[in-house]
């Protein structure tokens, strides 16, 4: 499984059960048909892109390590309780969620958020009475808020240092993959 | 040298004040042991009838007439004036808080009393206190309670009220009898039974002293809710204690058997339970009345108050625990009541609850001072007093941090260490305490007056010296403050993301969180509660963005007139350098409110009418000077109105108008339809190599739109400057027309197909329209071209025109219902509880 994730055997056992669920012609991986059967993913917005999250390196089915590994980016991290009581986590996981993150974002895996990118986020994540021009200022007033560089896009130093305020800890981890 | 004016004449007033308090209480004395403030029997048959008058008397000195009633007024008076000096210099009310400095104005008025009378004639009498100013305070803070905030750490704050409070009881008791029984108290008459009482009394945390400290201190909201709903719910518990310990000692210590402590332990539950029962009926009772006040608005804030302190009266005759049911009641009603009621009938609502709780407050915290000064009850036992205050801290310590680290492993988020240390730091003791010392009978124990001084100085520790060291503690251990509410763009998006993300992995993983129980209550909630105890009215408007944006445009349009009178005139309106944008809305909401402006006022500029049109009416930030950048705050308020919500929704926060949060039908199927249309459209792409042709923008005409959201948005207000009902007569077709898109924004009545190449529309739908700001691509009809409306008036016209049954949208279109689009993150909160 790797050193990243290491869920218990008690957890492993219910995404594998999990996992075989929804593989419904049972080959052993998944492939997106079995992601699209889940009512509740085609109702997200960004649905289509965490799909793609899954299917990683240009594969087509998905196993069940790379499954895990995925889900693994959700699990809450263990805080260090040090003296000073400042909120540390492992530096590490913090970063990984958030690239998991900035891959939602970034398509192209050019380790940039263009405009573009973060246009069609936007167009997917917002209702349809907003119109194209108030998109774009969205997107526009974004980038130029987080663009430290001024290379007209976001890199993830820069969405790391946006997001420094954010707990992503609370934000991105679900309870019961601890 | 205002100032030294302003000090010298409040002193004058409150000398003023105390000298009419002496006088009061000596002719008080005279009469007979009348040393309570605000009982009501009256010493009429001293007044009347006295004695045979010789000759008609122009004017009669009648003080026995109104003598109780003058000291109640005058005591108020008096108190809030000493917040008022209090309050006259904020660098000192930085360091000490400002309920130590009410204690301390407390102990000098009770100096200047006694310095006159030689006997104590004013105390914090319990009647008063648990009667009259403490259920104004509980009340208030089960109205703007963050209910979400509160349920979701339910579970740590029973933990910590029920088995903290116990734990604390029993080991104060306990250690106190063993130094007794260890000889470290001398010679004392208190048994362990008594200590027992003692201990349950001494083991509340208080939410008034709580309340009053963390107000200033603004730790993050977690620790807080924590901590304050503890101190909430410990009622229960500390009322069955003292009633069980006090009817134990009555009873002696050998009555006690199995049956007894059994009894005890189910009267606990009863009165937990039953005053919990009582306040959510009471709720219930104020949100079916609020249902059905439509035409008594000017009283209807009222029913909450009268119902509130009902709630606390009922558990209070049925023995069950008052704070619990007025707590209760007041959560509960929350959000119907400011569903239902008029708008102006909220606000009503809000400030008149904060003036009675701040007020009792500060009564409470003078009257604990002047309480000290009695000569009476001071007995000084060395060992009793000492052990008491450490007892109390330290078992408060461990106490905390037993059960938090136990709760810790069921948290996602575990409470961090620092934040259990202000967590036991915060137990603070208050009057709650104090008013149960003094209800303890002294035929029973001897030792009264001994526990009384003891209650008061742990109240004073803890207060007074917890308080004003508590806000250092905070900066030095480096607790999380609350959080700022500023955020930038980026963030706001990606926390929706996240959000979205978090649904999309529960589902994939099939496992249910903890929103599985909380999407069942809003079922539940929406089902059967919404319909029963909110008017259909209100159902309607449910959505938090339309109350949010409608509250803003309210705001706005009220600043911007304020701005304008203080500029002389609206001369400003026709600045041409103003941001077009900007002058458009104003102009637009501006004759919204006050009709009777001239239709000249209004900006006739075609020009403006081709530019890219505002994005929000959000003019809540846009003072004359931050006019340099409207377009920031637009698009936040955009962002904020147009997201979608997901099904997890993870929000702190204070917001003191609590936002409903909940799924649209409408919206899921709006994603739906979008993502499948994309799919399909990617397939057809890839199959013939060519790219979706670009079509019009949705709406011709934004500005109408603009306009019609703000008629919308003004049609449901009492404007202060105009008669609410002149409006609902003179668009009374409008509301027909000015239908929502599920999920999106106000159809434009305007709409045409003529305005669009109708062969377009019916290859490409409206939705995956990629417009461009191109508005010379839209070809207008001629009558759309002939009369384009400019104003209001005009708009109204245009909206009596049937909705044509060419567009393609036809089945929205006829739906009338607003579907709730997603709320913007709530307002900074309020400072605290005042």
């Amino acid at each position: 499984m790797g050193s990243s994730s290491s869920i218990s055997s008690a957890h492993l056992l219910r995404l594998y059960d999990r996992f075989e669920s929804l593989d419904r012609d049972n080959r052993g991986c998944l492939s997106p048909d079995d992601f699209e059967a889940l009512g509740g993913l085609a109702m997200n917005p960004i649905g289509g892109r965490i799909m793609e999250a899954f299917f990683s390196s240009g594969q087509d089915t998905v196993d069940f390590s790379s499954f895990v590994r995925i889900l693994a980016h959700f699990r809450p991290t263990d805080r260090n309780r040090n003296k000073e009581g400042a909120q540390q986590e492992l530096p590490s996981s913090r970063t990984r969620k958030l690239k998991f993150a900035f891959q939602l974002y970034d398509m192209d895996r050019d380790g940039k958020i263009s405009r573009e990118e973060l246009l069609q986020v936007l167009r997917a994540m917002l209702g349809l009475q907003v119109t194209e021009e108030q998109l774009q200022s969205i997107a526009e007033r974004a980038i130029q808020e987080a663009d430290l560089d001024k290379d007209d896009a976001i890199s993830f130093d820069e969405f790391k240092k946006s997001l420094e305020k954010t707990d992503i800890d609370t934000k991105m981890s679900v309870s019961f993959l601890k | 040298m205002a100032t030294l004016w302003r000090f010298t004449l409040f002193l004058c007033m409150l000398l003023m004040a105390c000298g009419g308090l002496s006088l009061a209480s000596k002719e008080a004395k005279t009469r007979s042991s009348q040393t309570e403030t605000g009982t009501h029997n009256t010493t009429e048959e001293g007044g009347h009838g006295a004695g045979p008058i010789t000759t008609l008397p122009i004017v009669t000195w009648k003080w026995d007439h109104i003598s109780v009633q003058y000291l109640v007024a005058l005591w108020v008076l008096v108190c809030w004036l000493c917040k008022l000096l209090i309050e006259a210099n904020h660098n000192v009310t930085n360091y000490i808080p400002e309920s130590a400095l009410l204690i301390c104005s407390g102990f000098i008025l009770g100096g200047m009393i006694w310095g006159a009378d030689k006997v104590q004639t004013f105390s914090l009498n319990p009647t008063v206190f648990f009667y009259f100013l403490l259920p104004q305070i509980i009340l208030d803070s089960g109205y703007h309670m963050p209910n979400k905030l509160f349920f979701t750490n339910l579970g740590a704050i029973l933990i910590h009220a029920v088995i903290g409070t116990c734990w604390n009881a029993a080991s104060l008791g306990l250690s106190l009898w063993g130094c007794h029984m260890g000889g470290a108290m001398g010679d004392l008459d208190i048994g362990l039974l008594q200590y027992l009482l003692f201990g349950s009394l001494m083991a509340a945390v208080d939410p008034v002293a709580v309340l009053a400290v963390f107000d200033q201190v603004h730790v993050n909201e977690v620790l807080f809710i924590i901590v304050f709903g503890e101190s909430l719910l410990n009622d229960g518990v500390t009322v069955v204690l003292f009633n069980v310990f006090d009817a134990f000692v009555s009873l002696g210590g050998g009555r006690i058997n199995a049956a007894e402590i059994i009894k005890g332990i189910v009267s606990f539950f009863v009165v937990a339970f039953g005053g919990s029962l009582v306040g959510i009926a009471f709720g219930i009772l104020i949100s079916l009345l609020t249902r059905c006040t439509k035409n008594i608005q000017i009283i209807e804030p009222g029913f909450i108050f009268v119902m509130g302190y009902l709630s606390y009266l009922t558990a209070e005759m049925l023995s069950l625990s008052a704070i619990l049911s007025t707590t209760f009641c007041g959560v509960l009603c929350q959000k119907y009541v400011r569903a239902n009621m008029d708008e102006s009938s909220v606000q009503t609502v809000k400030y008149a609850m904060k003036v009675f709780a701040n007020g009792s407050e500060t009564i409470i915290f003078v009257f604990l001072g002047i309480s000290a000064i009695d000569k009476v009850i001071w007995v000084w036992n060395t060992g009793f007093i000492l052990l008491t205050v450490f007892f109390v801290f330290v078992y408060r310590f461990i106490g905390v941090f037993f059960l938090q680290w136990i709760l810790n492993r069921y948290r996602l988020v575990p409470v961090e260490l620092m934040d259990m240390v202000i967590m036991s730091y915060g137990g603070l003791r208050g009057a709650v305490a104090y008013g149960l010392a003094v209800l303890l009978d002294e035929k029973k124990i001897k030792e009264k007056n001994l526990m009384i001084c003891t209650t008061l100085i742990v109240v004073y520790f803890t207060v007074i010296l917890q308080g004003i060291t508590m806000k250092p503690l905070v900066m030095w251990l480096k607790v999380k403050r609350a959080a700022v509410a500023e955020v930038s763009l980026l963030e706001k998006i990606t926390n929706k993301m996240f959000n979205h993300t978090l649904v999309a992995i529960e589902d994939i993983s099939g496992q249910i969180g903890d929103n599985y129980f909380r999407s069942k209550w809003r079922h539940f909630e929406e089902k059967w509660m919404t319909p029963f105890l909110m008017k259909p009215s209100a159902r309607k408007k449910q959505d938090d963005v339309f109350d949010v944006f409608h509250q803003l445009n309210l705001k706005d349009a009220m600043e911007y007139v304020t701005e304008g009178e203080r500029r002389g005139s609206l001369e400003f309106v026709r600045n041409d350098s103003a941001i077009l944008d900007f002058k458009k809305k104003l102009e637009s909401e501006y004759t919204e409110a006050m009709p009777d402006i001239p239709p000249y006022m209004i900006h006739d500029d075609g020009a403006i009418r081709d530019h890219i049109p505002s994005v929000s009416l959000e003019m809540h930030e846009q003072t004359m000077k931050a006019m340099r950048e409207p377009e920031a705050v637009d698009v936040h308020h955009l962002l904020d109105q147009h997201l979608y919500k997901s099904r997890k929704q993870y929000r702190h926060g204070f917001s003191r108008s609590d936002f409903k949060i909940n799924r649209d039908e409408k919206e899921v199927q709006e994603i739906f339809q979008r993502t499948m249309r994309n799919r399909l459209e990617s397939f057809k792409s890839a199959k013939m190599g060519v790219s979706p042709p670009k079509t019009l923008v949705k709406y011709s005409k934004k500005e109408q739109q603009e306009k019609v959201k703000t008629k919308r948005g003004n049609k449901h207000t009492l404007p202060p400057f105009t008669d609410a009902s002149g409006y609902d007569s003179s668009y009374p077709s409008f509301s027909m027309r000015a239908t929502y898109r599920p999920g999106g924004g106000i159809e434009n009545p305007a709409f045409m197909p003529d305005l669009y190449p109708t062969d377009l529309l019916q290859e490409i739908p409206p939705w995956l329209a990629e417009g461009e700001p191109d508005s010379s691509m839209v070809a207008p009809s001629l009558r759309a071209q002939a009369n384009l409306p400019n104003s209001p008036m005009e708009m109204h016209r245009l909206g009596l025109l049937p909705a044509s049954t060419r567009s393609t949208d036809t089945k929205q279109m006829n739906n009338d219902q607003l579907p709730p689009p997603p709320t913007p993150p709530p307002p900074p909160p309020p400072s605290g509880h005042m």
